[in-house]
C-alpha cells in the first residue's frame, strides 16, 4: 500500500525531471539547429527570427497535444460514432437520433434535465445574493461565508451520503433516524420514502447541488457587492431610497454581469451532473438526467456506443450557446486591451 | 465607506440579519453535523434512535423477562424474587417500567408497583429488581416486564478503525492519493509554459487558440468518455497493456484540467509588469531562462489556485477514475469505495458514515487552509463549472 504511494510520488518526481528536461532540451536543439555564428550578421538575424518563430510552438507543444487528445479528438470522434452502431463498426445513418426521439426514458431525462435547468442555478444565484448581501452586514460574516461555502470542498458522492442520511426512512413502527422524517413526524406528518417519489424526488436530490454550490454563488457575488461604487448607494439613501429598493434597484443592476457568469457556470454543471443521481437514485423512480443515461449506455450489456454518443452530443448542442458567448466575451476584452 | 454599511444605517433591525445569517449557517452545517455525530455513535445506537439524541443520551422501550420461579428464595410469609434487569456489562439507567404492553411506563423507577394478587415488583434506577408475592411463584418461566431505559451519551471510534481495516476505505484512500497527486501536478508545469507562450510570445494563431481554449472549458467531459474508452483499449491492446492503469487516469485528469489552468495563468501571467520582462530580454536572457527565473516565481498565487482546484476536483471526482481506472476493489478510489458500500452496505450507517468523513476530511483541510488561494482563483476562472 505504502509502496504504491512511493511510486506516485516518484512517478510525479520523474513527470516533472522529463517536463523540465523537454522544454530545455528543445530550446537547447532549436539553438543548435539554427546557430548564431559571430561575424555572419545577415545569417544570424535570419536564425534568430526563425528560433523566434518555432519557439512558441514548443512550448505551447505538450499542452495542444493533450488537448488535442483528450478533447478535440473526441468531441469529433463521438460526432462521427453517434452515426454507428452499439460496436462502433457499421454505419446506421440516423437510426441512433430516431432511437433517441422515441425513447421514453430519453425524454424523461431531457424533462429531469430541464427541471434542473430550471430549478438550481436559480435558487444558488439568489440564494448566493442573498446571503452575500446579509453576511457583508455583520462583523463575523466572513465565518458564516467559511461555513456555507465549505460544501463545495466535499465530494458530490460524499454530500450524497450526507443528503441520504437526512433523508432516511424507516418502515413500520421504528424510530425514525433521518431528520427530515423525524421533523415531519414531529409536526405530525407521516414519513415518506423521500428519494423513491416520483417526481418530487428529482427537488431532494436538487437540494444536494444547491447546497454544494450555494457556496460559489455567494462567494462570487459578494466580490462583485464590494465593487459597487458607494456613491451610487449613498446617493440612493439621500433621496429617501429603502433598503429594499437599493438592494433591487441599485445593488442588483449594478452586478447583473457577474450573476450572469455565475448562472452560466452552474447551468454547466448542471448539465454535466452525475455522481448525485447514481449515489442517491442510479436513475431509478423517474429521475435518470442525461449524463447519467450516456454512462449507462456506454455500459449497459457490452455497451452502446452509438446511442451513448447522440445522448452526449445533446450535452453538448445544450452547452454550445454559453461556449459560443465565453469566446466573445473573451474576444472583446482582449480586443479592448 | 463599502456600500453595505451605508445600506446598515437605513436597513433592516440588525438582530434579524444576525438571526436570519445563523439560521442559514445552522441549516448549511446540520446535515455535515449530523452525519459526523452518527460516525461516532455505536451501531446498535444509531439505529435505534436519531443522532440529535446522542449529546443527551438516548432512551429507549424494551422487554426483558425477569428470573424464574426457581430462583425464589423465602422471606418470611412473602417469596421473593431478586436480581438485575440489566445483563453482565450493560449500563443504563431504568426511567420507568410497567407490566402490560399497553402501558410500558406505567411506574417511575423506584416506585413500588402494587400487581394485585398479593404480588409487587420495585425496579431501581440501577437495574436491580425486587419482585415480591405472598404465595409460592408459579409457571415455568420468568416474568415479562417493560423497561424505559436511558443510556447515556456514549462515542466510539470503533467505526473508523472497521472501515479503515475491513472496508477497504484504507486501500481507497491510498488510491486516491495516487491517483491525485500526479493528476495535480502534471499539468500545471505543461500549462505554465503554454501559458507564458500565449501572453508574452508573438506567433500567428495566437488568438485562436486562446480562443478554442476559452471554448474548450465548456466542453463536457461525457464527449470524451467514449472515444478515449476505445483508443485506451486499443493502445492497450496493441503494447499488451492493460487498458485502465494510473498513467491513463493522470493523463486524462492533466488534459481535462488543462484549459481552465491555461486560462487561470494566462490571465496572470499577461498581467506581470512588462517591464521585468522586457529589460530581461534586453539583459540577453532566453525566454526558457525568463520563464523559469521570473514568470513561474511571480505566478506562485496563480498556480496555487489552480492547484488547489485541481486537487479537489481529481480527489472528488467518481466519473474519471469510474470509466478509466474501473471499478474493481483494488482500482477503487475512495468515491468510487463510497459508492459501491452505498449499494452494498445500504442501512448500515455506522460503515457509510465513517467511510463518508474519511473521504470529506482531506478536501476539508485542504479548504480551510488554503481557502484565501482558493477564493482568487474562483475569481479569476468563474467560467468554468466544476
Amino acid at each position: 500500500m505504502i509502496s504504491q504511494l512511493v511510486s506516485a510520488v516518484g512517478v510525479v518526481i520523474a513527470g516533472v525531471f522529463v517536463c523540465a528536461l523537454y522544454y530545455w532540451f528543445s530550446d537547447k536543439l532549436l539553438q543548435l539547429v539554427f546557430p548564431v555564428r559571430e561575424g555572419d550578421v545577415r545569417g544570424a538575424s535570419i536564425n534568430l527570427n526563425r528560433r523566434a518563430a518555432v519557439r512558441p510552438w514548443l512550448f505551447l507543444g505538450p499542452a495542444l497535444i493533450l488537448l488535442g487528445v483528450y478533447l478535440v479528438y473526441p468531441v469529433i470522434a463521438t460526432f462521427i460514432l453517434s452515426f454507428y452502431d452499439r460496436s462502433g463498426t457499421a454505419f446506421v445513418g440516423a437510426a441512433n437520433y430516431s432511437w433517441a426521439v422515441s425513447d421514453a426514458q430519453f425524454r424523461q431525462s431531457i424533462l429531469n434535465n430541464i427541471l434542473w435547468l430550471a430549478v438550481v442555478p436559480a435558487a444558488c444565484t439568489f440564494f448566493g445574493l442573498v446571503i452575500a448581501v446579509l453576511t457583508d452586514r455583520i462583523w463575523w460574516g466572513n465565518i458564516a461565508k467559511s461555513l456555507i461555502f465549505m460544501p463545495m470542498a466535499i465530494s458530490f458522492v460524499g454530500a450524497s451520503v450526507i443528503w441520504k442520511f437526512v433523508y432516511e426512512y424507516r418502515g413500520g413502527k421504528e424510530t425514525q433516524i433521518g431528520l427530515l422524517n423525524a421533523i415531519v413526524q414531529f409536526f405530525g406528518g407521516d414519513p415518506q420514502v423521500w428519494i423513491s417519489m416520483p417526481f418530487w424526488n428529482n427537488f431532494f436530490l436538487m437540494v444536494i447541488l444547491i447546497w454544494i454550490q450555494t457556496g460559489f454563488a455567494m462567494v462570487i457575488l459578494s466580490a462583485a457587492l464590494r465593487g459597487i461604487p458607494e456613491e451610487t448607494v449613498e446617493a440612493a439613501v439621500i433621496d429617501g431610497a429603502n433598503g429594499w429598493q437599493i438592494f433591487w434597484k441599485i445593488m442588483v443592476p449594478q452586478v447583473w454581469g457577474t450573476i450572469a457568469v455565475v448562472w452560466t457556470t452552474i447551468t454547466i454543471l448542471v448539465l454535466k451532473v452525475f455522481d448525485i443521481v447514481l449515489t442517491m437514485t442510479n436513475g431509478q423512480w423517474n429521475t435518470m438526467v442525461l449524463a447519467n443515461l450516456m454512462f449507462d449506455w456506454m455500459f449497459r450489456g457490452g455497451g452502446d456506443s452509438g446511442r451513448a454518443a447522440v445522448v452526449a452530443l445533446v450535452i453538448m448542442a445544450a452547452v454550445t450557446p454559453i461556449m459560443i458567448w465565453n469566446i466573445r466575451q473573451a474576444n472583446q476584452e482582449s480586443g479592448g486591451r | 465607506m463599502n456600500p453595505a454599511v451605508s445600506l446598515r444605517r437605513i436597513g433592516l433591525p440588525r438582530l434579524l440579519v444576525h438571526l436570519s445569517v445563523l439560521l442559514i449557517c445552522l441549516l448549511w452545517l446540520v446535515p455535515t453535523f449530523g452525519l459526523l455525530v452518527t460516525s461516532f455513535r455505536e451501531p446498535q445506537q444509531i439505529a435505534s434512535s436519531g443522532w440529535w439524541t446522542a449529546l443527551t443520551g438516548s432512551s429507549q422501550t424494551s422487554a426483558v423477562r425477569l428470573a424464574d420461579a426457581a430462583t425464589a428464595r423465602q422471606g418470611g410469609a412473602n417469596f421473593i424474587i431478586s436480581g438485575s434487569v440489566f445483563t453482565e456489562g450493560q449500563q443504563g439507567q431504568v426511567q420507568s417500567f410497567g407490566t402490560r404492553v399497553a402501558a410500558p411506563s406505567e411506574f417511575p423507577a423506584g416506585q413500588t408497583a402494587d400487581l394485585g394478587e398479593g404480588e409487587s415488583l420495585t425496579v431501581n434506577e440501577d437495574g436491580s429488581y425486587t419482585y415480591i408475592k405472598n404465595a409460592p411463584f408459579g409457571g415455568d418461566r420468568g416474568k415479562r416486564i417493560y423497561l424505559t431505559t436511558a443510556t447515556p451519551p456514549s462515542f466510539t471510534t470503533e467505526n473508523y478503525r472497521t472501515v479503515l481495516t475491513s472496508q477497504g476505505i484504507g486501500q481507497s484512500f491510498i488510491n486516491s492519493l495516487t491517483v491525485a497527486i500526479p493528476s495535480t501536478i502534471i499539468p500545471i508545469l505543461i500549462s505554465a509554459f503554454a501559458a507564458y507562450a500565449l501572453s508574452w510570445m508573438e506567433f500567428p494563431g495566437r488568438g485562436l487558440i486562446i480562443a478554442l481554449i476559452i471554448g474548450l472549458m465548456v466542453v463536457p467531459l461525457q464527449m470524451s468518455l467514449i472515444p478515449l474508452l476505445k483508443m485506451y483499449n486499443d493502445v492497450g491492446a496493441f503494447f499488451g497493456l492493460p487498458s485502465r492503469s494510473y498513467v491513463g487516469v493522470w493523463l486524462a485528469h492533466s488534459a481535462f484540467g488543462m484549459p481552465l489552468a491555461i486560462y487561470l495563468l494566462r490571465n496572470y501571467i499577461a498581467g506581470l509588469p512588462k517591464e521585468i520582462i522586457e529589460s530581461a530580454r534586453v539583459d540577453g536572457a532566453s525566454d526558457f531562462e525568463i520563464f523559469l527565473k521570473i514568470v513561474l516565481p511571480l505566478s506562485f498565487p496563480a498556480l496555487a489556485s489552480f492547484s488547489i482546484f485541481q486537487f479537489l476536483w481529481t480527489w472528488n471526482d467518481l466519473l474519471v477514475a469510474m470509466v478509466f481506472l474501473g471499478t474493481g476493489k483494488d482500482q477503487l478510489v475512495l468515491t468510487g469505495a463510497l459508492n459501491a458500500l452505498l449499494g452494498s452496505m445500504g442501512g448500515k450507517w455506522e460503515i457509510l458514515s465513517a467511510s463518508a468523513f474519511v473521504t470529506i476530511i482531506v478536501p476539508i483541510a485542504v479548504f480551510f487552509g488554503l481557502q484565501r488561494y482558493l477564493v482568487r482563483g474562483l475569481l479569476a476562472g468563474s467560467v468554468k463549472g466544476g
